[in-house]
């Protein structure tokens, strides 16, 4: 499963790091993250609660940039 | 501005002012430390508290900790130095400037380029109890009817049922030339209705509209990425932590060689001062943030254009591109037959043309809707009689009781009535009415106006080979090649000869760079994706190619090319710019910075201003109209 957020993060490399913050994330397959539109595409691995990792994702997003916001 | 913009520029206004005030008042020692204190802090607290948190999460080799060390180790060289903290204050304040810059040129570009693509419609109008109500067009099933009044946008495709108007597609296409639209006209999304009010029925839902699949594709194009922008990550990756290891050891090495080795004195103080203006000048900000934003700035500049770019990879591969392989029905030539001459005929054009149209009315070969066409009026079916197709060779009927054979040579040679040849290229349709041969009409598909210019200037802009390919006839390809100037041409192929030839081009290599194919989207989604990049012309609603292509222009003009790989080169020059410049700019500084040379304030120039003219830089890619 695929989704998109809308997110906030104010440099480039901030946007980095979030991307590889959310891949890292259990539950998360694959994961871009494009500065220019704010946006993050997450997809999911089979079976899990969409919800639930976006909530995790969000917390790791924050322990690398605490400047970031994900509007799930 | 957004409120964390204002915020930062009062900061930035406060400790400037502070700074300035300071500069002026006659404190020594401890208490001059705690005033610069005060504005240092202002500007700089959530660098310190960023610093701190990516230590802790184990995150350290960032910016925002460079800063902090590279200011704070300025501050206690100051205190027991010198006592001039401005330098240390200045970094900061400089930093965050353009920081602050570089968040307004971003979210202002931003804006420009979803302006740009403000083609979502907002609403759809529904006739209910004839009172128009608005919906959301995610909301309209297909099939429903929805009224558009003039001023508005067409918000979903369609056929029209009612009205006349004319469409303003320049938002889709760059074409500023109306388009006019009658009943049961395709409509598509996205389009303004600019003078009557129409009847639509819709075709499609929102999400398969056209302007949903457009602003999709522009949306998500920059997360494609580029080699160059993998590059820039991965560099970044790499020399952050590169540099602040050198710094390190620039603090540490020398003074511990010059005590042990040759027994100077240390001078600490200097070689911490040059790691500190060695880790400011180090930020990579400038790379990591301004060849993202060349490619953004291109992909928008383009579709302003009309010219779709799926990701900034294509845009990349497009400027390398050194041979353009053309499908010639529909990108090349018009893809639609017309009648271009009638020749030997002893009666007027007209005569010969009405009597042509009655006979082949009943028929529905492409050739003869071209023929009706061309008649323009209306023919009188009932005026036909006796009709006889042979198949293969024409028709023979009666018109108002005359016998009108039309068909081609077989058909005079079987009726034996001698015909003259035609030297042109195409179809030809020879006339016989009452036994006598009365003439012929030559029918070919006819060369857009600017495709001999496209190839000149195809040729002229470094593309080293173009090649045409097409199912048509060995003559008829050969004559447009040799009218356009093309280099190479493959005629009488099948759809699935072109993979084959453009896969034996691609092997045999005869030119340096990439390989485009342009096909009207129509048969062609084989040979668009084997090819390096795939142009799709003319896309106006058609899906097939919106999916297959890698570049999709949206109208129907050849010249469109031309102008895509314009935009692409100058985006990628600008990329290649802003590289060699920043890596540049900043290399020099560093071994300035490590010999003792460069100060801090050369060091703000090789961060904070290389950062601010490689993204003023950068945002030269939106500006695409002369090219």
């Amino acid at each position: 499963m695929k989704k998109t957020y809308k997110i906030e993060v104010d440099c480039a490399n901030c946007a980095n790091k979030m991307e590889d913050a959310t891949k890292k994330t259990a539950g998360v397959k694959d994961a871009v993250v494009n500065f220019m539109t704010l946006k993050m595409s997450v997809e999911f691995e089979d079976g899990c609660d969409p919800k639930k990792v976006m909530q995790e994702v969000l917390k790791n997003c924050k322990k690398v940039e605490d400047d970031c916001e994900i509007f799930i | 501005m957004t409120k964390k913009q204002k915020k930062m520029l009062i900061r930035i206004i406060i400790s400037a002012m502070l700074l300035l005030g300071f500069h002026f008042l006659p404190v020594q020692g401890i208490v001059r430390f705690f005033l610069y204190f005060i504005p240092y802090l202002i500007i700089g607290y959530d660098i310190l508290i960023k610093g701190w948190k990516g230590i802790r999460n184990r995150q350290p080799f960032d910016e925002n900790l460079l800063m902090a060390i590279a200011t704070i180790g300025a501050i206690i060289i100051a205190l027991y130095d010198s006592g001039d903290y401005t330098e240390a204050i200045a970094v900061m304040l400089f930093y965050q400037i353009g920081e602050w810059f570089q968040s307004y040129a971003v979210g202002k570009s931003r804006r420009n380029i979803s302006d740009l693509m403000d083609i979502r419609p907002d609403y759809a109008n529904i006739e209910v109890d004839g009172k128009l109500e608005q919906v959301d067009p995610d909301e309209v099933e297909i099939g429903s009817v929805i009224v558009v009044q003039p001023g508005e946008k067409v918000p979903l495709d369609g056929i029209v049922l009612e009205g006349v108007s004319t469409l303003n597609t320049s938002a889709l296409t760059g074409e500023s030339l109306p388009r006019e639209v009658n009943v049961n006209d395709e409509i598509i999304s996205g389009c303004i209705n600019m003078t009557g009010r129409l009847k639509i029925k819709t075709t499609k839902g929102f999400e398969e509209s056209t302007v949903s699949k457009i602003l999709d594709l522009v949306e998500n194009a920059s997360s494609r990425k580029s080699k160059s922008e993998n590059f820039i990550t991965k560099f970044a990756r790499i020399y952050t932590p590169a540099v602040v290891y050198s710094a390190i050891a620039l603090a540490i090495l020398p003074p511990l060689v010059r005590m042990i080795g040759f027994g100077l004195s240390a001078q600490w103080g200097a070689w911490i001062y040059r790691a500190l203006t060695f880790l400011v000048i180090s930020c990579p900000c400038a790379l990591v943030i301004s060849i993202p934003l060349s490619f953004f700035a291109g992909i928008g500049g383009a579709s302003k254009a009309g010219i779709l770019v799926k990701g900034s990879n294509y845009l990349e591969i497009l400027s390398q591109v050194k041979c353009v392989v053309f499908d010639k029905t529909g990108t090349l030539t018009q893809g639609t037959f017309e009648v271009s001459g009638i020749h030997h005929n002893k009666m007027e054009d007209e005569k010969l043309l009405e009597y042509a149209a009655l006979v082949e009315s009943f028929s529905t070969h492409p050739i003869s809707k071209s023929i009706q066409k061309a008649y323009r009026k209306k023919v009188d079916a009932s005026r036909v009689t006796d009709i006889q197709e042979i198949s293969g060779n024409g028709v023979i009927a009666k018109v108002d009781g005359i016998c009108v054979a039309a068909g081609n040579d077989k058909l005079m040679k079987r009726l034996q009535i001698p015909y003259i040849a035609c030297h042109h290229v195409g179809t030809i349709i020879h006339m016989a009415i009452n036994g006598e041969y009365a003439g012929h009409i030559l029918i070919s598909d006819m060369i857009k106006p600017h495709a001999k210019d496209v190839i000149s200037s195809l040729h002229s802009s470094g593309v080293e080979k173009t090649v045409m390919l097409t199912g048509d006839a060995k003559k008829v390809a050969d004559q447009v090649a040799n009218t356009l100037g093309i280099d190479e041409v493959y005629s009488e192929l099948l759809p699935s000869d072109k993979v084959e030839k453009v896969e034996s081009i691609l092997e045999g290599k005869q030119y340096k760079g990439k390989l485009a194919f342009v096909g009207d989207g129509i048969n062609d989604a084989p040979v668009l994706s084997r090819a390096d990049i795939g142009i799709a012309m003319g896309a106006m609603g058609s899906d097939a190619a919106i999916e297959a292509a890698d570049v999709v222009l949206m109208d129907d003009d050849p010249m469109k090319i031309v102008k895509a790989i314009k935009i692409s080169r100058k985006c990628l020059r600008i990329v290649y710019e802003n590289i060699w410049f920043a890596i540049g700019i900043k290399l020099i500084c560093l071994f300035l910075g490590a010999i003792g040379i460069a100060n801090m304030w050369v060091a703000i120039f090789a961060d904070v201003g290389v950062m601010i003219l490689a993204v003023l830089n950068a945002i030269r890619a939106l500006f695409v109209k002369n090219l």
